[in-house]
């Protein structure tokens, strides 16, 4: 996360190989080759079927999920924290959205609003919890996985809550043909335009330096005035409204608030941003890295789809290729140091 | 006494080689040269230590005897026979331990699991805790030390104590040569009279010594032999007994030391620090001093002393229990972020722990404490973050690719440098520096120092500060400060001129006895 410093006439210490410009753009681009190659590979074995412009706009809407709510969740990551609420957070939301519309008939707009803002209290309550208690992030939110979940249930009466609205359900729907020239369906823009306005959060404000400061040496952002529990707080807060935002795609995609959907997305989200090069130990992470990490995984279990493959191995694939993708991130970072 | 082995005959006299030999011992990192060519040599049944500053070079030996890093040149011997340890688990084997100044127990488990650690005795893979146990309390009887039970947990012990499982951890072991690094820096008074007396008990049973210490007086009590390094070269060896205190700080130093502290006239003027019967969580217990523009206060004392709690209270990083502070026109306690606001910035004792960010880069440190003005509308453009590091890498010559290499590449002087460009980039009038120069190399101290003074001074128009320093090294107080005092299990006590005041009576006071004196 550099500028672009102009070059020192100094002569570079024992370590020095990569001038740091460089690392910037190694750190963002090694995701992006996998991606490329992840990608190239699966089309390779398909015929080509995915390269074509279809193909594409459904992996898209197909990580749509994971990638908003991936885009919180690197803020959390890089503040040294993890939420593991996360699934729990968008089924809730899409339960709180499809309530809205349905049971106290909310404008959709208004609907949508109220999703993310019951993602948004979830994220605070965690943030709260884990700065005013004072409790590690992991215990916290693996407690409030179990409480969102349980809320969710409550609200929806355990029964999955159907709604039936067009614009809703058109955020991730595969676009008509006389629509192409949108090239993504509103859902797909949100993403993209979320994940813009994060990155220029974290890398232009502020709060943005706050937040790495933290998870690089939460000490040291103490000793330098940093506001720690505000900050953290808010870091929650964010990553629940895109919780709150990825269940509003969640409510979309299956024109229902389902309390038991989602199952097991925090995982998929937390793989996403650790494959885009963010470092559980914090102070590290890409908000490109993690959306790109995210399409990664999507373009796996299309790819393994389109081969015919039994979900059991899409599943061991997936798996592997995490664990390898976490493995060649540390082996870079290895060398680049 | 216990363990009379073929050790003893040796020590009596019979020609044996040395227990430990090292030879024309090199290496080098990069550049930086930190072992020219040393040569030790320890008998059996000695203690041999090893003094010099910090960057002398006796940690990098050390690393070498212990197998952690491996020597570019030279020859180490042990007994005799070529020994050359790969590892550190190599020179354990070999019979060479070391005791460490941050121990390496695994606090919950007990004593006796942590003596035995990697050599459980076993049976059918289940471990004989019965044999454990009687090894354990054979290998601490030795120490004397009846509260060092076997069963119970090693963090429930003091520090002193743990030291001594860790020593009855390498004898368990076997070992024929002891390291001790810095053994007493953490130890009270009574302890280091202890550790003194199962030092000599060691040495009696045919054990080489190799004691490494800052502590030159104490040196002079307990070791047989004393190596000086400087520059990564032993520059003299003598009998403990022939020499005296003054002969080996000139070997350490090699140099007129008054060179190095720069004090040009300063003129203090209005106080901008004022603290009134400070109390902290445990530590300090009663503070009071002022502070004012254009003055340099130090604040000596023995490690443990409250020193550190007072600056952080003080800084609101510590809980406070009374008192009363000022800085500039505030009274009363206030956050960090309060302090920074008032004009007041702080240098951690611990720059790795808690002074810098080391995975950001230099601009990002320098800058941590005020992001303001780097952009419109309170927007942080990396660009001028970079620039504003760049003015403060030139100005203190910071040795770094540029403002945005990690603070983690830097060498422990250079990052020195980040953390004090940190205070000057927020243009605080009060700063509280902990142990300014701590680990880090001469070159880099003699820079800090005349930054201090330039700062004190008001150099180039700009106002004067008011300096606050920490420090263990007397010497740097004495040199760069206006005024000290003296902080004793925390007390502080009253500020001396330094015109009216002595090395030894600064000494006395922080062992506590300066009222009898």
């Amino acid at each position: 996360m550099t500028s672009a410093p102009p070059e020192l006439p100094v002569d570079a210490g024992p370590q020095g190989r990569f001038s740091v410009d460089w690392l910037y753009w190694i750190n963002l681009l090694g995701p992006v080759l996998a991606l490329i190659a992840v990608y190239l590979f699966f089309a390779a074995l398909t015929d080509w079927k995915m390269l074509r412009l279809a193909a594409v706009e459904s992996i898209i809407i197909q990580t749509v999920i994971v990638g908003t709510a991936a885009v919180g969740m690197t803020v959390v990551i890089i503040s040294g924290g993890i939420d593991l609420s996360a699934g729990s957070m968008i089924a809730f939301s899409s339960v709180a959205g499809a309530y809205a519309l349905v049971k106290l008939g909310f404008p959709p707009i208004l609907a949508v609003a109220a999703a993310v803002c019951a993602g948004s209290m979830c994220g605070l309550l965690n943030g709260v919890i884990i700065t005013r208690v004072k409790l590690v992030p992991f215990i916290v939110t693996l407690g409030m996985l179990l409480v969102v979940r349980g809320a969710a249930k409550g609200l929806a009466e355990s029964a999955p809550i159907n709604i039936n609205n067009e614009w809703i359900a058109g955020f991730v729907k595969t676009l008509a043909p006389g629509e192409r020239w949108k090239l993504l369906p509103p859902g797909g823009w949100i993403m993209i335009l979320l994940a813009v306005g994060f990155w220029a959060l974290l890398r232009y404000t502020r709060f943005g330096r706050h937040v790495f400061a933290i998870g690089s040496n939460e000490q040291t952002a103490r000793l330098c005035g940093v506001g720690v529990e505000q900050v953290k707080i808010f870091v929650y807060g964010l990553c629940g409204a895109c919780a709150g935002l990825s269940g509003v795609m969640l409510l979309s995609r299956q024109n229902q608030g389902d309390p038991t959907g989602a199952m097991g997305y925090e995982l998929d989200v937390i793989a996403a941003v650790v494959i885009g090069g963010g470092s559980l130990a914090g102070g590290e992470g890409s908000i490109v890295g993690s959306i790109v990490g995210a399409l990664i995984m999507t373009v796996i279990r299309t790819g393994c789809n389109l081969l015919g493959l039994q979900p059991w191995i899409t599943q061991v694939v997936t798996g592997g290729i995490i664990v390898l993708a976490v493995a060649l991130d540390r082996l870079r970072h290895r060398r680049a140091t | 006494m216990a363990g009379r082995g073929p050790e003893e005959e040796v020590a009596v006299g019979v020609p044996a080689p040395p227990r430990l030999e090292m030879d024309d011992v090199h290496k080098r990192f990069g550049a930086t040269v930190a072992l020219a060519g040393v040569s030790l040599s320890v008998a059996p049944g000695r203690v041999h230590a090893l003094v010099g500053e910090n960057g002398a070079g006796k940690s990098t030996l050390m690393k070498v005897l212990s197998g952690a890093i491996q020597a570019d040149r030279g020859s180490l011997r042990l007994d005799g026979r070529p020994y050359r340890p790969r590892n550190p688990l190599d020179a354990r084997r070999a019979g060479v331990a070391m005791i460490y100044q941050e121990l390496s127990l695994a606090p919950h488990l007990t004593v006796e699991e942590n003596i035995l650690l990697g050599m459980e005795p076993t049976a059918f893979g289940f471990v004989r805790r019965g044999e454990v146990r009687r090894r354990a309390v054979e290998a601490i009887r030795f120490f004397d030390h009846p509260e060092i039970r076997p069963d119970v947990q090693v963090r429930r012990l003091t520090v002193a104590a743990q030291q001594l499982v860790e020593i009855a951890r390498a004898l368990a072991v076997g070992c024929r040569v002891l390291v001790l690094d810095e053994p007493t820096s953490s130890l009270t008074q009574q302890d280091v009279e202890r550790l003194f007396d199962l030092i000599r008990r060691l040495k009696a049973q045919g054990h080489a010594i190799v004691y490494i210490s800052h502590f030159i007086e104490e040196v002079r009590r307990i070791a047989d032999r004393v190596t000086v390094l400087r520059d990564g070269e032993a520059v003299g060896t003598g009998d403990a007994g022939e020499l005296t205190a003054g002969q080996i700080v000139s070997m350490m130093v090699g140099r007129e030391v008054k060179d190095l502290y720069p004090r040009s006239k300063r003129t203090p003027g209005e106080p901008i620090l004022e603290i009134q019967d400070l109390a902290g969580a445990t530590k300090p217990a009663a503070a009071t001093l002022t502070l004012c523009r254009g003055e340099v206060l130090g604040i000596a004392g023995l490690v443990g002393a409250g020193r550190t709690e007072m600056l952080q209270a003080m800084f609101g990083l510590a809980p406070l229990r009374g008192g009363t502070i000022r800085v500039a026109a505030y009274t009363g306690p206030a956050s960090p972020r309060a302090r920074w606001k008032q004009g007041a910035g702080i240098l951690s004792e611990d720059r790795k722990a808690e002074g810098l960010a080391l995975s950001m880069t230099v601009a990002d440190n320098v800058t941590l404490s005020k992001l303001g003005g780097f952009g419109p509308l309170g927007l942080v453009l990396p660009g001028r973050q970079a620039a504003a590091a760049e003015r403060w890498i030139e100005r203190l010559d910071i040795r770094c690719r540029g403002a945005g290499q990690r603070v983690l590449d830097l060498s422990g002087g250079n990052q020195q440098k980040v953390a004090v460009a940190r205070l000057l980039q927020h243009d605080v009038d009060v700063m509280l520096l902990d142990e300014p120069t701590r680990g880090i190399d001469v070159a880099a101290k003699a820079a800090i120092y005349q930054l201090i003074d330039d700062l004190a001074r008001g150099a180039d128009g700009r106002e004067p500060k008011g300096i606050l320093m920490v420090s263990s090294y007397l010497p740097e107080l004495m040199g760069v400060c206006d005024r000290i005092a003296v902080m004793c299990r925390g007390r502080l006590g009253p500020a001396h001129p330094i015109a009216e005041v002595s090395e030894e009576q600064l000494m006395l006071e922080a062992t506590g006895q300066g009222d009898a004196a």
